[in-house]
């Protein structure tokens, strides 16, 4: 994973709650094999309107995805961190988030930022008046920014996920460093497996 | 000290590490596997060198993309026949026991994993699939997980885990004759709403949920996820029990006691504290139908489509007309002169033996509505072999039902067992999002008794209303 400290872009309001991921990616996109290539497929039901939010012209290039309420519910699939991503998507605001998506988005390094409800309204309004706006979401000082608007709010990140997201960790390495307690776990949580028993039969 | 929930004996169980500042080293015993989510993962370890660390706590079945049609029919989408053969090459590359498509075994993952046994008690469960939830009606603590996790158990069979906050949710009092499970969890999602859940592990308690077969607390707990919950458990009973007996990943005579003795050990002590609790009363449920694009959009079946005007707020208002607009549906619309185009008897919550039966119930004698089109996806091979031994079949055919091959099917869309934009149907699955079981289809959630009256009239129906 590579690090990242801070994203800075345009921001692009999305306006709906219960977001789930189903309609980032529909499930047709799942029958890739590969990790990459599934940018084409976000919010893909969403985009054949001219007039989503995505296809506007003003909010082109985006970095950031605002939603709002309970945004990447339902599937566990991370193909929806994959295609934010793919797409140019670098962090996602909103004010709460399906817990699975959020946990994979971690894993990705696209930036989880959890903004109250009024402070979200306060961003929303500020992007949807001047599009062209740059956003800031800085990871090290754990601050979103609208600098021309001199408007800033702190978001919270569990310290683990922050100095992951920093230090661009790879989560297999990490646990990788107690192989010598998962063996001893294993040792005393032996026996047969129900896999074996059934692979044996 | 106070006494502990049923997910902390679980949790502290299997804790491996505690590095300080970071989440908790949680072991996994068992590792399910499917086509969709796995890919990807085994890439990942093909690129690091590494290997599945423990092949015989992995299983593997083919389920999400796999056509219903009989096994010899070959798989005509190119992309989904690619994904199943890599699911096949990687298995065998890495030593991972697989029942593909046509495997007696074979079937949807939640509807294998119990059934087989080896899905147990006091186990800690993964699988890429948020519906994992569904194995915690064994006293198991199941959860979901991402395609990076996937590739992380493969590796390590272990997963950085937060503790998470723990909610009781009680039924008091025994549910009506007519109502089920599915309407159980509905009404649970329905009062909860798809964030009530967020952060927690639920306990599903009280007099209803230990009155429930295993099939039923299957049911309940694998819409866990639909109120946002990652797991949902059921304390270990006799039900439990008498459910793993003689199953084929569980062991016999002598060993079979012991284990049961140890799996009893799985509830939550009488003086251990939630961090919240929810108390419904069970009594009062009637049958429920979703009428909206998310599972927590309820009403009973005897309701009536509900208006944007009784929103309690602007962005709920709005959420709830296009909802709406999207389902196709006028406010105030009795629930029963809603007419639907198909009905879909399948998924990892429904499609179990106990599920056909109570569907072929309603449907003996009886013959499908003029336009509509009836499916029936059995859970898995077993439930299937073990529907068609009692004659559940013959009993769907005669009534203009199609019987199919086990998979996931038209819960998603993935195959192609699909609605076409506009089509409404009534789905014994778990999700009603906006193009779940195809683009532009329309899907009401209901239980299983439901669907098949349904079927029959055309419309939404309760069982009594076309009794012969
Ligand atoms: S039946 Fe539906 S919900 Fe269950 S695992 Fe398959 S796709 Fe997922």
């Amino acid at each position: 994973m590579r690090p990242v400290r801070v994203v800075e872009g345009r921001a692009v309001p999305l306006g709906r709650n219960d977001v789930d991921t189903d309609q980032i990616i529909p499930s047709e996109w799942l029958k890739r094999v590969e990790r990459t290539g599934f940018g084409r497929g976000l919010f893909s039901e969403w985009r054949d309107d001219p007039d989503f939010v995505l296809n506007r012209p003003e909010y082109a290039g985006a970095t950031i995805l605002i939603g709002a309420e309970r945004f990447g519910t339902g599937s566990s699939r991370e193909h929806a961190v994959w295609a934010l991503l793919d797409y140019g998507f670098a962090a996602v605001v909103a004010s709460s988030f399906g817990d699975i998506f959020a946990n994979n988005a971690a894993k990705q390094g696209l930036v989880i930022v959890r903004l109250e409800p009024a402070a979200l309204a306060e961003l929303v309004a500020l992007v949807t008046a001047d599009p062209a706006r740059h956003v800031t979401v800085d990871v090290e000082r754990l601050v979103v920014e609208v600098p021309d608007a001199g408007w800033h709010h702190a978001f919270a990140l569990e310290p683990m996920t922050r100095e992951r997201l920093l230090q661009g960790w790879d989560d297999i390495g990490l646990s990788l460093r107690h192989e010598a307690e998962i063996t001893a776990f294993e040792s005393r949580h032996g026996g047969e497996t129900p896999v074996a028993r059934l692979a044996a039969r | 000290m106070g006494g502990r929930t049923l997910y902390d004996k679980l949790f502290d169980e299997h804790v491996v590490a505690t590095p300080p500042g970071e989440p908790t080293l949680l072991y996994i015993d068992l590792h399910l596997v499917h086509e969709v989510t796995s890919p990807q993962a085994f890439d990942g370890l093909r690129l690091n060198g590494r290997r599945v660390r423990r092949p015989d706590r992995t299983l593997a079945t083919a389920d999400h993309n796999v056509p219903t049609d009989p096994p010899a029919v070959p798989v005509a989408d190119p992309v989904s026949r690619r994904q199943l053969e890599v699911l096949e090459e990687n298995c065998a590359e890495f030593g991972v026991t697989l029942f593909p498509r046509g495997d007696a075994n074979q079937g949807i993952v939640h509807v294998i994993g119990p059934e087989l046994g080896v899905s147990q008690p006091g186990m800690t469960i993964v699988c890429g699939d948020s519906h994992t939830s569904t194995h915690g009606a064994l006293g198991a603590l199941a959860f979901g997980i991402g395609t990076s996790e996937v590739e992380h158990v493969l590796a390590t069979q272990t997963l950085p885990q937060q503790r998470a906050r723990t909610m009781a949710v009680t039924l008091e009092g025994r549910l009506a004759p007519g109502v089920s499970a599915k309407d159980l969890v509905l009404a649970i999602i329905e009062r909860l709403g798809t964030g009530g859940g967020a952060g927690h592990v639920i306990e599903y308690r009280g007099e209803a949920i230990r009155a429930l077969s295993m099939e039923g607390r299957m049911t309940v707990c694998n819409m866990s996820i639909e109120a946002g919950a990652r797991a949902g458990l059921i304390a270990v009973d006799e039900t439990t029990i008498e459910y793993l007996r003689g199953r084929p990943g569980v062991p016999e005579g002598p060993p079979f006691d012991e284990a049961a003795a140890r799996w009893r050990t799985y509830v939550s002590d009488d003086d251990a504290a939630f961090d919240a609790e929810v108390v419904i009363d069970a009594a009062a449920l009637s049958p429920r139908v979703t009428w909206g694009t998310n599972p927590a959009q309820v009403v009973a079946l005897d309701g009536v489509v509900p208006s944007p005007e009784d929103a309690g707020s602007d962005e709920e208002r709005d959420a709830v007309e296009r909802a709406l607009a999207y389902m196709g549906l006028t406010p105030g619309t009795p629930l029963r002169e809603v007419g639907v185009d198909v009905v879909f008897i399948g998924s990892c919550t429904n499609s179990r033996l106990e599920d056909l039966r109570a569907a072929a119930a309603v449907v003996a004698g009886r013959s499908v509505a003029a336009g509509v089109r009836a499916l029936v996806v059995p859970g898995s091979h077993r439930v299937k072999a073990a529907a068609e031994a009692e004659g559940l079949d013959r009993v769907f055919a005669a009534a203009g039902f199609e019987w199919r091959e086990p998979g996931c099917s038209m819960c998603l869309g993935m195959n192609p067992d699909q609605l076409k934009p506009g089509q409404r149907c009534a789905s014994t699955s778990n999700r009603n999002f906006e193009g779940r079981q195809g683009r532009g289809g329309r899907t009401h959630l209901v239980s299983p008794a439901v669907a098949a009256a349904t079927a029959i009239a055309g419309r939404f129906a309760a069982p009594a209303e076309v009794a012969p």
